[in-house]
């Protein structure tokens, strides 16, 4: 049976697929096991208690959805006292997500979380409706540089960028967090987009923007996730449009190390295990002794660039 | 290696009829269910019958099911559509929905025939309770809101509760589940707009006799905003108790998105709830209506 374990820092995961941030809780073990996912992902906390956007919060477009939530919470307090113990109670690592408006709050919250409960801190320096410095920090890289060394130098946990399909240079961005000390880079967070109602002329969402969540979009976010990990010396988690194993395997050919899912699990609550089942079937059915051999495993080296040689071949 | 073809869209591992459970245990989960029938029940409502496997029969009063809707018109439906749960028949393994056909996601719902195969996430939610100091209750709906609370009454019926049931609607060929509530032994009170006995005023007179005979230990309401408000300040001058099922956007329908809120009133400060997790019922005097 293939060996489904990844490794990304010094950190083992049991297998690659991982909720994305926001669209998953601890709420999803009324469907599934947890204990089965490769790691638990808890949802972007920030220092204040914050209401969220106006609804409507969603809304349906042609070809995905469209959702500015406004990272509602509780608080960093309330997190750690109740959220984090309720993640605690499953065996998989737990990634917990951050956002802040300035670098230096940032900084500060990335050392209050790190407790003992917590493997890794997720920074959602990629909020798309946020501004780009105070907490979209991933729209630039000198942005990114500056806000990635504060939280390195304030925790000795793992770190990870959660980056931006936003900005106008990705692989710029991601060499900034590296640089900064990054061990991991998230890509991508949600498309800045915008939905008119025809009826009464308003935008569909309380907050006017929203981010576009779609499989549509994988596509362009694989195509970012290969771009950078051609560049970059440390793992990168694919994030977008996962909705199927051959996802994940196209994902990992492409570079990644592993995947988060979010929409998948909204249309398919059991979607994320049955996504490592299917993973497993797949590599069995293949032969491949460890996922890992995946990572990067596209063929594209030897691409046949003369058209008309090309045009001669099959499909 | 066919069923994971390259070109598949999406996986799915729901559990059909008389499949294997891989967690007996967990309240909630996907299920493929099997369409018996889904016939006009007037005008505007169809009500869908599905056989399902075991678990998904465990659905109490007031909380609903995330529907994963086939398409009207070959586009893609992306997001499930929630569901209360109308009746369930534990004898013959099905559960039923009473549904007003509107946008995409309930066309597409009407486009199902006995036979195919549909996908549904539940139970879920917290919905309805039944103090055992009630003797007799009053419930309180329009328009679809009567889906939702028809099972209220077989929850009644089974702990030995008086039902006294008023149904609002349009026009009386759209009052619905009167045969229902009937049938569990409610005294049914019908008022519409077509002759003017919905209007709030009139409500009003009758809920007020209600209270008087020792009718209505608590309110229990769904669907009309203006209802809600009414029974809210009855229950406030004559102290009656209540329940509401809210409605909400819905996204996820487990508690992990934020998609869902409505605003409460919680000792005299507001605040946003979830529908899905923290309802879809909850107290009535907290409601904010919309
Ligand atoms: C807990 C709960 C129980 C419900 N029970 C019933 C029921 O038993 N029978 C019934 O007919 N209807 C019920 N509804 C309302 C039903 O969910 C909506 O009518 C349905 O989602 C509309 O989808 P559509 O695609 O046909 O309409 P569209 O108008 O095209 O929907 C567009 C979007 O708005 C959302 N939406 C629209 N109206 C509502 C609404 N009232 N509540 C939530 N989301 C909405 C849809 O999910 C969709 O995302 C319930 C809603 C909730 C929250
Ligand atoms: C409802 C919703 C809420 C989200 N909230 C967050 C969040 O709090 N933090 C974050 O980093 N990303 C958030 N995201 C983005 C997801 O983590 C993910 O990047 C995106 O949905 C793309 O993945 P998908 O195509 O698998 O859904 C959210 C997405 C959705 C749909
Ligand atoms: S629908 Fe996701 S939290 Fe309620």
């Amino acid at each position: 049976m293939v060996d489904l374990s990844v490794k990304i820092g010094d950190l083992t995961f049991q297998n690659p697929i991982q909720p994305a941030s926001g669209a998953f809780s601890w709420e999803y073990n009324d469907v599934i096991d947890l204990n089965r996912l490769g790691a638990l992902v808890a949802k972007t906390i920030c220092r204040e208690p914050r209401l969220g956007n106006p609804t409507p919060r969603m809304a349906e477009t042609e070809a995905g959805i469209i959702q500015s939530i406004g990272l509602p919470g509780k608080g960093i307090d309330y997190f750690l006292e109740n959220i984090v113990p309720e993640y605690a109670k499953f065996e998989p690592p737990l990634v917990v997500s951050v956002s802040s408006e300035s670098a230096e709050d940032f900084a500060e919250l990335a050392r209050e979380l790190s407790v003992p409960d917590v493997d890794v801190i997720e920074c959602n320096i990629s909020c798309p409706t946020r501004n780009t410095t105070g907490g979209n920090f991933a729209m630039q890289e000198d942005h990114t540089k500056m806000v990635m060394e504060g939280i390195r130098a304030a925790t000795d946990k793992p770190v990870w960028a959660k980056l931006s399909p936003n900005a106008g240079d990705l692989v710029a961005v991601a060499l900034a967090a590296e640089e900064a000390g990054a061990d991991a880079l998230v890509i991508a967070n949600t498309f800045l987009s915008l939905k008119i109602r025809t009826d009464n002329f308003r935008p569909a969402l309380g907050n006017k923007f929203g981010g576009m969540v779609s499989p549509a979009l994988k596509p362009i976010v694989l195509r970012m996730v290969y771009q950078v990990a051609k560049e970059v010396n440390i793992p990168v988690i694919g994030v977008g449009g996962v909705t199927k194993a051959e996802d994940v395997v196209e994902y990992m050919l492409a570079g990644a190390h592993a995947v988060g899912i979010g929409y998948a699990g909204f249309r398919n609550p059991s979607a994320l295990t049955t996504i490592i089942d299917d993973l497993e079937t797949w590599c069995d059915e293949r032969g491949i002794e460890k996922v890992t051999d995946l990572i990067g495993a596209v063929k594209d080296d030897d691409m046949e660039m003369d058209p008309l040689v090309a045009a001669s071949h099959g499909v | 290696m066919n069923d994971l073809a390259p070109d598949r869209k999406y996986t799915n591992a729901a559990i059909p009829v008389g499949g294997v459970d891989p967690h007996p245990d967990k309240p909630s989960g996907e299920f493929i269910t099997d369409v018996v029938s889904n016939d006009w029940v007037n005008d505007e409502y169809k009500l869908l019958v599905v056989r399902a496997a075991e678990r998904a029969l465990t659905a109490y009063a007031g909380q609903f099911y995330h529907l994963l809707c086939p398409s009207p018109d070959g586009a893609e439906v992306w997001m499930r559509r929630p569901m209360s749960i109308y009746k369930v028949d534990k004898a013959a393994t099905c559960l039923e929905f009473l549904y007003k056909c509107e946008g995409r996601g309930t066309q597409g719902m009407a486009t199902l025939a006995a036979g195919d195969k549909f996908n549904v996430a539940g139970p879920l939610g917290v919905g309805f309770s039944l103090d055992p100091a009630w003797k007799n209750i009053v419930v309180l709906g329009r328009g679809v809101g009567l889906a939702t609370l028809a099972p209220l009454s077989q929850l009644a019926a089974e702990n030995g509760v008086g039902v006294t049931a008023i149904l609002s609607a349009r026009k009386s060929n759209l009052v619905m589940s009167e045969d229902l509530f009937d049938e569990l032994g409610a005294t049914s009170i019908t008022v519409v707009d077509e002759d003017g006995s919905s209007a709030v005023e009139n409500v009003e007179k009758i809920l007020e006799k209600l209270i008087a005979d020792g009718k209505a230990d608590a309110f229990f309401t769904c669907g009309s905003s203006r209802l809600l408000k009414l029974m809210q300040n009855l229950g406030k001058k004559y102290d009656v108790p209540g329940q509401v099922a809210m409605e909400q956007i819905m996204v996820c329908g487990i508690g992990a998105c934020y998609v869902c809120m409505r605003t409460f009133e919680v000792n005299g400060e507001k605040t946003l709830k979830r529908v899905c997790r923290e309802g879809p019922v909850f107290n009535m005097q907290e409601a904010v209506g919309w």
